[in-house]
């Protein structure tokens, strides 16, 4: 079922409107989303091997979340649906974040050891603390604007792992129901911001598919406010 | 031995070259036989005589010190510069004045975004001529040089830099939360607009006008729907861009031009009607420009000006992709 992509970042006038689709956690918020919009998404649920899913009016190509910004950016893809977690940690990203889609709720936290004072003590006696997280980007920014001083430690995979084994004092991470915090014997200690899923578009796609985005953003709306 | 070139800086070969020269020599044309003469600017200026033009913009993001001591900066636009030269050597001479120019900026980039530190701009100024007529022009000569490109599916976005300053203004927000919603509006961000106008104490359906307005973006039917919206500060900027769009209705000249409210370019200088270029070949825009009517004064010339520029990289790859779909389909 997959094919190849055709003109990598040209922005087609006609043809179907490419939409990035987030895979992982964000994807069955998604489908529902496009489904309720309209959008045919059996395809993307019985074939989970390809990439990308041909439709009369809307394509769907599916991808890790953080690659959204990338190809929307470019213009490989239209439209997208990503966190907010990933698009802050990517402002730089020139992409127009047209909804707040509501699903995908989850916090972005600074948490540590349970009962540890380690993050207060650093502050206090080094005037700096040790932070590991994947979104360094939103750590530092968050860090800066409460007037801390960190180092933060940019890591790949499992974040709890940092302060038990003592990499750093605390980490800034995504948190939906906290279990692997409890699991891991970590708690919240702040809440930096909550983040949900995004509706974004290509500037150009946004100019010259005035029309076509417009109403899917209003369908999306519709659907997602209820 | 590879001997590196730093990032965002490349050698450009026969082949390209002879490429982009046929696409030089075709825009420097359009702009001569329009009465726009070509002038070249040192690519070093003093510091301080670029940050008179804009200091975020003209805030070069090279700098040095000469061997005397004086701090030098690259330019980051011709716009800048051609005001300088008016300033300092047309003060005698009878307005409108019409130049053009191709000539590499120099700007800062992030790392790994494909973004140009050094980049060949093509564009117009044409100072001295006020709103309409001189918008007009500007964009007439703007369509010549997309047609000699061979951009026929071009658009040129028109928006009014000044439509959402005084809207804001008009609501009661000042100062650094203004600056803020305004950032929010040209990185097209609605989720944090909205979340922003609330913050900043507007009611819920002002809110919704704000939001709206951003999105309005199409022919001429998007002026009915704006004053349809109310608002003192939306009716002068309608009646502003109506003006233009009428004046390039009447010539025949409207045909690519899309109105588009929620336009605003992020650097600090443009007043009234600002461009956008985009061609559907390309994600990314081709260029841009609009009215500056307050930067000649900054300079101690006060007149109004008109411009835009068009990144050329941009423009040939566009060219490329347009002249292989017109391949494919014929």
């Amino acid at each position: 079922m997959s094919v190849e992509v055709a003109g990598a970042a040209s922005v087609k006038p006609d043809g179907p409107l490419k939409l990035a689709a987030p895979r992982g956690a964000l994807l069955g918020g998604t489908l529902n989303a496009l489904e309720a919009a309209g959008v045919d998404t059996t395809a993307v649920r019985s074939e989970s091997r390809a990439l990308i899913f041909p439709g009369e009016k809307i394509t769907l190509v599916t991808m890790r979340p953080s690659d959204v910004p990338t190809y929307v950016e470019a213009g490989a893809a239209d439209v997208g649906i990503t966190g907010k977690d990933v698009l802050l940690e990517q402002a730089d990203r020139m992409v127009y974040e047209l909804l707040d889609l509501g699903y995908g709720r989850c916090r972005m936290v600074l948490a540590g050891r349970k009962g540890d004072e380690r993050l207060g003590e650093s502050q206090r006696r080094l005037g700096m603390m040790r932070i590991a997280t994947k979104y360094p980007r939103v750590a530092e920014r968050y860090f800066e604007s409460t007037g801390r001083q960190v180092e933060t430690i940019e890591v790949k995979g499992s974040v709890e792992l940092a302060p038990l084994i003592g990499l750093a004092d605390g980490i800034v991470d995504l948190v939906a129901t906290g279990r692997t915090l409890e699991e891991n014997d970590l708690e919240v200690r702040e809440e930096i911001v909550e983040c949900t899923a995004r509706f974004v578009a290509n500037r150009v796609a946004h100019k010259l598919r005035a029309r076509e985005i417009d109403e899917l953003t209003a369908k999306l709306r519709e659907v997602t406010a209820r | 031995m590879i001997h590196p070139i730093p990032p965002g800086t490349r050698d450009i070969l026969p082949d390209e070259m002879r490429e982009l020269r046929r696409l030089h020599l075709a825009l420097i044309e359009v702009f001569e036989s329009r009465g726009y003469g070509e002038v070249a600017t040192p690519a070093i200026e003093y510091d301080e005589v670029l940050a008179r033009g804009d200091g975020r913009t003209a805030d070069s993001a090279y700098r040095f010190f000469d061997e005397s001591g004086d701090l030098l900066a690259l330019r980051s636009d011709m716009t800048v510069p051609i005001a300088r030269l008016v300033a300092s050597r047309y003060t005698d001479a009878e307005p409108p004045l019409r130049f053009c120019y191709l000539a590499n900026a120099f700007r800062a980039v992030r790392p790994q975004r494909g973004q140009m530190r050094e980049f060949a701009q093509a564009g117009v100024e044409l100072i001295g001529a006020p709103a309409p007529a001189g918008t007009v022009e500007v964009i007439e000569v703007l369509e010549a040089a997309l047609d000699a490109a061979g951009l026929d599916r071009a658009v040129i976005g028109l928006g009014d830099a000044d439509l959402f300053r005084q809207l804001l203004a008009d609501l009661g927000v000042e100062g650094d939360t203004r600056e803020t919603i305004l950032s929010r509006l040209a990185t097209h961000d609605l989720v944090g607009l909205e979340a922003e106008l609330a913050r900043a104490g507007i009611d819920a359906e002002d809110v919704g006008t704000c939001v709206a307005l951003s999105q309005l973006r199409g022919g001429r039917e998007v002026l009915d729907e704006a004053r349809k919206l109310g608002g003192d500060a939306v009716q002068r900027a309608t009646a502003r861009l109506g003006e233009t769009y009428e004046a390039l209705e009447e010539r025949g000249a409207a045909e690519r031009v899309r109105v588009d409210l929620g336009l605003l370019r992020d650097l600090g200088y443009y007043s009234g009607a600002i461009l956008e270029v985009y061609d559907p070949a390309l994600g990314h825009v081709l260029g841009g420009g609009g009215r500056y009517d307050g930067l000649l004064e900054r300079f101690g010339v006060d007149l109004p000006a008109a411009g835009f520029a068009l990144y050329l990289e941009r423009v040939h790859v566009a060219q490329t992709e347009e002249e292989s779909r017109r391949r494919d389909t014929s």
